[in-house]
């Protein structure tokens, strides 16, 4: 691939370029791109209906104001829901919270997970057992996980947590009700690290020796060739896991309804969470209807904002390697 | 090859004939077909094949009746029972929805005193008194316990019949109030429970004065808060529908119920409901416990030798001494618009009636039966045997609960440990999770009360109550 075309229409426009134009075009007709195309239309056909169907009935519904518990009530009502929604400060305390658990449980993840995948780099005995078992974290179910963490954990009068750090003098605290939001977002990293670490254990794998090697012979002691070379090797690998992780964590609902449904309070109470409160607490189709749409509205505004400025960053990493 | 078909010369030979018979084997098969539909009505009431599906909460109760199914399957042999467990706050959500969409996914739902006048109001269920109560006097729906019976009906018809009844009590262990020289009086005040659980705190020794629900939920924590608001003096609305959460003896019964639970209270209170004071309880690290009459029975089964030293006293009363027990039953109820339901009805007269309640006792153990749904329960001899410490205190706090009078001033609404209308639901999980921050000691209960102040403001403005 020629980095020339990188430089001149930009990265955008490369991987577009490289993804539309079949390999030949030009010489074969019709027949021939469409039976490439068809066998992909059964996936694509049920990819439309499974999410764009009920993505429309939810714009629908947002026009409406719809409660079920007072029959009678579906009716149209313009942008009603929506201020409903906005009005509300639950909703704009779902946001907060959003951020906060999503950003925390985010970074810790990265830096935990990159420190466990920098230790796994280096062989020593054991070592497959160890990647597995830091690997089974992600592959409990989250639910089960919560659940787990709930009852064998964080109880206060049963839990580890109470039974190791009793002889600290540290006894019956109520870490749930005391530290939710630290408690929904230790769940998380313990989660999402070894996400992290398989991500960035790859680009570290992938990390040519040679240039390690150049390296300590120009005398760089170890934390200088982490930090100058490898660290801009798995730059773009730490990126995909930030943003792929942000993606998921943005969702985290399983925990929340497990561990602290929502509370205490409002304290834990994202903006998943507060969606299914107004469906299924208050019943309120049009307005968890509205929120839904703004919460999709602001996801994609972020996420447009993130990405482009990861291709920029990937853009000026590639070149510079 | 369709080119071909098309131009192949067609055979006149017989094909007059041949299309006659075809005609004629058409018409007699036709006329087959539609004799054959008159032939099965004749005797479609007894050999048509019907499955029901009935949606039900995961409680103990409901998984004997699971076990004890193939006895109503052999009574009817038509009839197969299909059905759908949930958890209960996932249950009410499938059911409720079902039932506002008129899905018609379900023949029986189990719901509850709360559910059941508003959902009758709304003509979502069926009038089971006119439907089929009056033609079958076996049901004997006057032995049904009378404010159980009252509570599952709107304008004086049955719209669900009871599967199993609550009120609440005080439950507690003899050892450790005789160990601290205490006695329980059968009546006691939440003064004198105050003063006891200071007493009969005890952390060197794990031991908890009292335990009491602190989870968020309007069926978790509000349950017992409710009971001591309405001792207290305390209501949720004024006859004008004008929020009362800031009044004086709300805040007064609220501030009581959570310093109570903060100081002698279970630690980790706001995360506990009632499996977990269940819990506690049975391990011995709570020496009194405030809850549901149906918990004796779970103590029963769980921790013997707790339960050989649990006595019982009445639900603890405020300054005004009315009495605060609580009235709570899961019931099956029939859907309106849904098929087969004199079959489906079949089901709830058996799930309901002193039949089976003789039958949990014989295959599964007195001790194990549903409590308060019927007179003749309380007479049975195996049972007063079996649950004697208990089962008549159960009966006389069921008899005693009024839910159309909950509290000393008038409401307009019904409902002891809930408030009787829809946007109960919302509200109270609102409420509710205000009392649990509270307890946790993350907010003071004036917010938290200020807060939900708001919150019943909103609600009265949604359900234009009062106006």
């Amino acid at each position: 691939m020629s980095t020339s075309i990188a430089r001149v229409h930009g990265p955008a426009q490369r991987s577009a370029d490289a993804l539309s134009r079949p390999v030949a075009t030009r010489t074969e007709g019709a027949r021939a791109r469409w039976a490439r195309r068809l066998p992909l239309l059964p996936a694509l056909i049920y990819m439309i209906v499974v999410t764009q169907v009920p993505f429309l009935a939810t714009i629908w519904y947002s026009f409406r104001r719809w409660n079920l518990l007072i029959p009678g009530s579906n009716k149209f009502a313009g942008l009603q829901s929506y201020r409903q929604a906005f009005s509300d400060p639950t909703f704009l305390t779902a946001l907060v919270n959003t951020v906060e658990i999503t950003a925390s449980a985010v970074v810790l993840a990265t830096l935990v997970g990159t420190g466990l995948a920098v230790l796994l780099n280096r062989h020593f005995f054991g070592r497959a057992v160890v990647r597995t078992l830091l690997i089974t974290p992600f592959l409990v179910m989250p639910v089960a996980g919560a659940l787990l963490w709930k009852t064998t954990i964080y109880d206060p009068l049963y839990g580890l947590l109470d039974f190791v750090l009793s002889p600290f003098g540290v006894h019956h605290v109520n870490w749930i009700g005391r530290f939710p939001i630290p408690a929904i977002v230790t769940l998380s990293v313990w989660q999402w690290s070894p996400f992290v670490m398989l991500i960035v254990l790859a680009g570290l794998q992938s990390e040519p020796l040679d240039v390690l090697e150049a390296a300590k012979v120009d005398g760089a002691s170890t934390i200088q060739t982490f930090l100058r070379v490898t660290l801009a090797h798995i730059r773009r690998y730490i990126f995909l896991a930030v943003l792929l992780g942000s993606v998921y964590i943005v969702q985290t609902f399983g925990k929340i309804y497990m561990v602290t449904q929502g509370g205490p309070g409002t304290a834990t109470t994202n903006l998943p969470f507060y969606l299914y409160e107004q469906v299924f607490n208050a019943y309120n189709v049009g307005v968890g209807a509205a929120s839904g749409v703004i919460v999709l509205i602001g996801t994609e505004i972020v996420a447009l904002g993130a990405l482009r400025f990861a291709w920029g960053l990937l853009d000026t990493v590639q070149a510079r390697s | 090859m369709l080119k071909a078909t098309l131009l192949r010369k067609p055979r006149h030979t017989g094909r007059r004939a041949r299309q006659l018979s075809a005609t004629a084997a058409l018409a007699s098969a036709v006329a087959l077909a539609a004799m054959v539909p008159v032939a099965t009505t004749a005797s479609a009431a007894q050999s048509k094949k019907v499955t029901i599906r009935i949606a039900i909460v995961a409680n103990p109760q409901m998984a004997d009746i699971e076990k004890l199914t193939p006895y109503f399957e052999k009574e009817y042999p038509n009839i197969k029972v299909v059905y759908d467990t949930l958890p209960e706050n996932t249950e009410r959500n499938v059911i409720e929805t079902d039932i506002a969409t008129q899905a018609h996914e379900f023949n029986a739902v189990m719901i509850s005193n709360y559910e059941t006048p508003i959902w009758a109001k709304n003509g979502w269920l069926v009038n089971l008194t006119k439907t089929f109560i009056k033609k079958d006097p076996s049901y004997d729906a006057g032995d049904l316990l009378k404010p159980i019976a009252e509570s599952l009906s709107y304008k004086g018809s049955l719209y669900s019949v009871p599967f199993y009844g609550e009120s609440s009590f005080m439950m507690y262990r003899k050892s450790l109030l005789a160990a601290a020289g205490l006695t329980m009086p059968l009546h006691p005040t939440w003064s004198q429970i105050a003063s006891m659980a200071a007493k009969l705190n005890d952390p060197s020794k794990d031991v908890s004065g009292i335990c009491l629900r602190g989870l968020p939920g309007w069926g978790e924590n509000l349950a017992p808060l409710d009971t001591v608001i309405n001792t207290f003096g305390g209501s949720w609305f004024n006859m004008k529908w004008q929020p009362q959460l800031t009044s004086p003896a709300v805040v007064k019964a609220v501030n009581f119920y959570v310093n109570l639970v903060r100081k002698y209270g279970e630690p980790g209170a706001s995360n506990d409901g009632f499996t977990e004071c269940l819990n506690y309880y049975d391990s011995g690290k709570a020496a009194m416990w405030y809850d549901a009459t149906s918990a004796a029975g779970d103590i029963a089964g769980a921790a013997p030798k707790i339960y050989a030293d649990t006595g019982y006293a009445w639900a603890p009363v405020g300054p005004s001494g009315k009495k605060s027990g609580w009235l709570y039953t899961w019931s099956l109820s029939i859907p309106t618009g849904t098929p087969d339901q004199q079959q489906t009805w079949d089901f709830l007269s058996w799930a309901t009636s002193k039949q089976y309640i003789k039958l949990v006792g014989q295959k599964l153990g007195w001790a194990q039966l549903p409590p308060g749904s019927r007179v003749s329960t309380y007479k049975i001899p195996q049972y007063q045997k079996a649950a004697g410490a208990y089962a008549n205190l159960t009966l006389q706090s069921i008899e005693a609960a009024d839910p159309t009078h909950p509290t000393v001033h008038p409401v307009p609404y019904t409902g002891v440990q809930f408030i009787d209308i829809p946007g109960f639901i919302n509200l109270g999980t609102q409420v509710s999770q205000q009392i649990s921050a509270a307890i946790a000691g993350r907010t003071s209960v004036t917010s938290a009360l200020s807060t939900s102040q708001q919150d019943a403001r909103s609600m009265v403005s949604e359900y234009g109550l009062g106006a």
